[in-house]
């Protein structure tokens, strides 16, 4: 292989590597936007960082996550970066403590995940 | 976990649940352990674990051809079913069946916002629509009516008016099932049917006038088991220029009377949304002597409770009044209700609440930041929200708990003065007979949820006082809410609305002329539903194929 061809080589790789991290920078981006707008649709009445009502100064489950944390982790979801889909799933589907289960009806696995790239970017 | 229907053999299951499958797709039939963990009530009220209300399966149609299917099919293998919309009426049972065994219809993929008209005040909507997905189509088209939200918004406005759910707005608007305007139904032996207007072939006043011509059903799919509703007309509120409160207070315990005469005028004028009754005596309630006075057996000493009030220059009772329309009219209406107590009450106290433009800005939404108050009550202005949930969720006082016992009762009583203080006082003995810890004393307000009645919250603890729910506490709170439904019968009151769990105590309560009204309806249900494949026990309504489970209750 001379030099030049080498070079060629190198060069359709970078741009097959550049195209390929360009392709997968795009799903990512697409599934950080499902999930932002699943999160604000599904999960931000009640873990978001808006204040309550009733006057309550923080909205339900900000306000339990907060009481369970005490400032160890942020109670807001959107400020935490450890919420994996492995551990969004055992939430979702199981239920913790007063958050009953959600139904594949309701979120799909698949939206799950997009939630989970939202909250924590690969 | 995995059970059969009652009187399904596992050969018939099986080929259900393929027929099933081949309706909606196989990937919207669940009949595994991990998939039907969601279909639990998160708060069930069954003691005895083995009769829990399980679900054998759930399939979830797209449409209403694959409802069709679906209940042919269940025809065919004598299969019940359980129709639910969002599957979020906790307390009530949730997404779990009527019936240990049923196969629950999850309608949750039927989401379709049909129609919402900002000229007519109307909407369409399938089951699987929540409060918050109608507001949001609403306002993503900058229309200008509010729907009337059920805390929590979570919830499907078709749903909750199946359940007879209520809200906050005007009365109107806020009964539910009063604000129907026909429904779409898949009937037992898989037909469509449409109520009112609907039943006329290219009518386009299906919203505007619901009875058609002769008897109107659609009263019957509330609380019943005739059918399974695929869609709902609701009439929606238009947008006020300006929202309004005002604060009356009275001094005096017998001063509810006039008071309660007065906003019952107001309200049946259409003058005010929910009224909001108070009593400004709770600080009063670490007083011992006020505390022997307001829950003394037989009834309150007045007497006492009224001079120690007035000893610590507080009154007995308010009423936050809220007002819709312009801000002329809603000052000219506020102005209109003082004069209306200042009458009978010369020395209550007349306060300006709120005075707001509508709409409300997104800060003043989000961010609470309201004049004249400490708060935004979201549902108020047609805003759903999740804000109850924090009453069942971790808190200061039990930070590593959550309440897992979530029963109580709402009775409905005269909306009157009279009709409260008897309630007050028969509850409230009930209660602290029983040895139950109870906050009923002669200072407890009236709900006035809908607009010509008042409900009674007849609200226990029972566990002493933990949050953690066991077989045990389970069936203490069984027995005490039961108790309390017969006690309730025999004063001529009764809950509303139950959980399946419930529903048989509650429908032998209403037994006028040996449950005249329980067997007129088990023969509709008999005639249109013959295999009582749908919801068997909903309401109290059993098919004659189950009929031997009624107070079972439903295991």
């Amino acid at each position: 292989m001379s030099a030049r061809t080498r070079w060629v080589s190198f060069a359709a790789a970078g741009v097959l590597v550049l195209v390929g991290a360009s392709a997968g920078h795009a799903q990512d981006s697409d599934a950080i936007e499902r999930g932002n707008a699943l999160f604000q649709s599904l999960c931000a009445p009640c873990h978001g960082a808006a204040i309550g009502d009733d006057g309550q100064p923080l909205l339900p489950g900000t306000s339990a996550l907060s009481i369970k944390y005490r400032g160890a982790l942020p109670a807001v979801l959107e400020e935490r970066t450890d919420l994996t889909l492995d551990a969004l799933r055992v939430y979702l589907r199981q239920g913790s403590f007063s958050m009953p289960p959600f139904r594949q009806t309701e979120i799909t696995d698949t939206e799950i995940g997009d939630i989970a790239a939202y909250l924590t970017p690969p | 976990m995995a059970i059969l229907p009652p009187g399904v053999s596992a050969e018939d299951f099986a080929a259900a649940t393929r027929e099933f499958a081949v309706a909606v797709g196989e990937e919207w039939v669940f009949t595994s352990d991990e998939d039907l963990v969601p279909y639990r009530d998160y708060w069930s009220p069954v003691p005895e674990p083995e009769a829990e209300l399980l679900a054998s399966a759930a399939v979830a149609p797209a449409n209403v051809e694959e409802v069709q299917a679906i209940v042919r099919t269940a025809n065919q293998f004598r299969t019940p079913l359980y129709p639910i919309s969002t599957g979020r009426n906790f307390a009530y049972g949730g997404p779990a069946p009527s019936m240990r065994g049923c196969v629950v219809v999850d309608l949750k993929r039927m989401n379709r916002v049909l129609d919402v008209d900002g000229d007519r005040n109307f909407a369409l909507v399938e089951p699987g629509v929540t409060f918050f997905d109608l507001y949001r189509h609403i306002q993503d088209r900058n229309l200008k009516v509010w729907i009337d939200c059920a805390n929590p918004g979570w919830g499907s406005p078709l749903g909750n008016t199946l359940d007879r759910g209520c809200g906050f707005t005007l009365g109107y608007y806020r009964d539910h099932a009063g604000s129907q305007y026909g429904v779409e139904v898949v009937l037992a032996n898989g037909e469509v049917m449409r109520t009112g207007m609907g039943a006329l072939p290219n009518a386009n006043t299906w919203q505007e006038y619901r009875y058609g011509f002769g008897p109107d059903p659609s009263g019957l799919f509330p609380q019943g088991n005739f059918g399974i509703v695929t869609k709902m007309g609701i009439r929606l509120m238009p947008q006020p220029e300006h929202y309004r409160s005002g604060v009356i207070t009275v001094p005096r315990r017998r001063d509810l009377a006039p008071l309660v005469k007065t906003v019952n005028y107001l309200t049946d004028l259409f003058m005010i949304g929910q009224p909001q009754y108070g009593s400004p005596l709770s600080p009063l309630m670490g007083n011992t002597e006020f505390l022997e006075a307001a829950t003394r057996r037989g009834g309150a000493n007045e007497e006492e409770m009224d001079r120690l009030a007035a000893a610590a220059d507080l009154h007995s009772w308010s009423v936050e009044l809220q007002f819709y329309g312009s801000e002329g009219t809603t000052l000219a209406n506020w102005e209109y209700a003082q004069q209306m107590l200042a009458r009978d009450v010369p020395d209550a106290r007349l306060n300006d609440g709120q005075s707001l433009q509508i709409p409300l800005t997104p800060e003043q939404i989000e961010q609470g930041t309201m004049p004249n108050q400490r708060y935004l009550w979201r549902s108020s202005f047609g805003i759903p929200s999740l804000a109850t949930w924090v009453s069942l969720g971790r808190s200061e006082s039990i930070p590593d708990a959550w309440q897992q016992n979530h029963v109580g009762m709402f009775a409905v009583i005269p909306r009157s003065a009279a009709g409260l203080f008897e309630a007050q006082q028969v509850f409230g003995d009930t209660l602290r007979d029983l040895g139950v810890d109870t906050s009923i004393s002669a200072i407890s307000t009236p709900l006035n949820w809908y607009q010509f009645s008042f409900f009674f919250s007849a609200g226990f603890s029972s566990g002493g006082g933990s949050p953690e729910a066991t077989p045990e506490s389970k069936a203490r709170d069984a027995e005490i809410l039961k108790t309390l439904i017969e006690t309730s019968g025999e004063h001529g009151w009764a809950e509303y609305r139950a959980a399946p769990y419930f529903q048989d105590a509650v429908a032998n309560e209403y037994s006028y002329n040996n449950h005249a009204l329980r067997r007129f309806n088990e023969t509709l249900k008999d005639a249109v539903d013959p295999n009582g494949i749908l919801a068997p026990g909903r309401g109290g309504i059993w098919p004659a194929p189950f009929r031997d489970r009624r107070g079972g209750t439903t295991g």
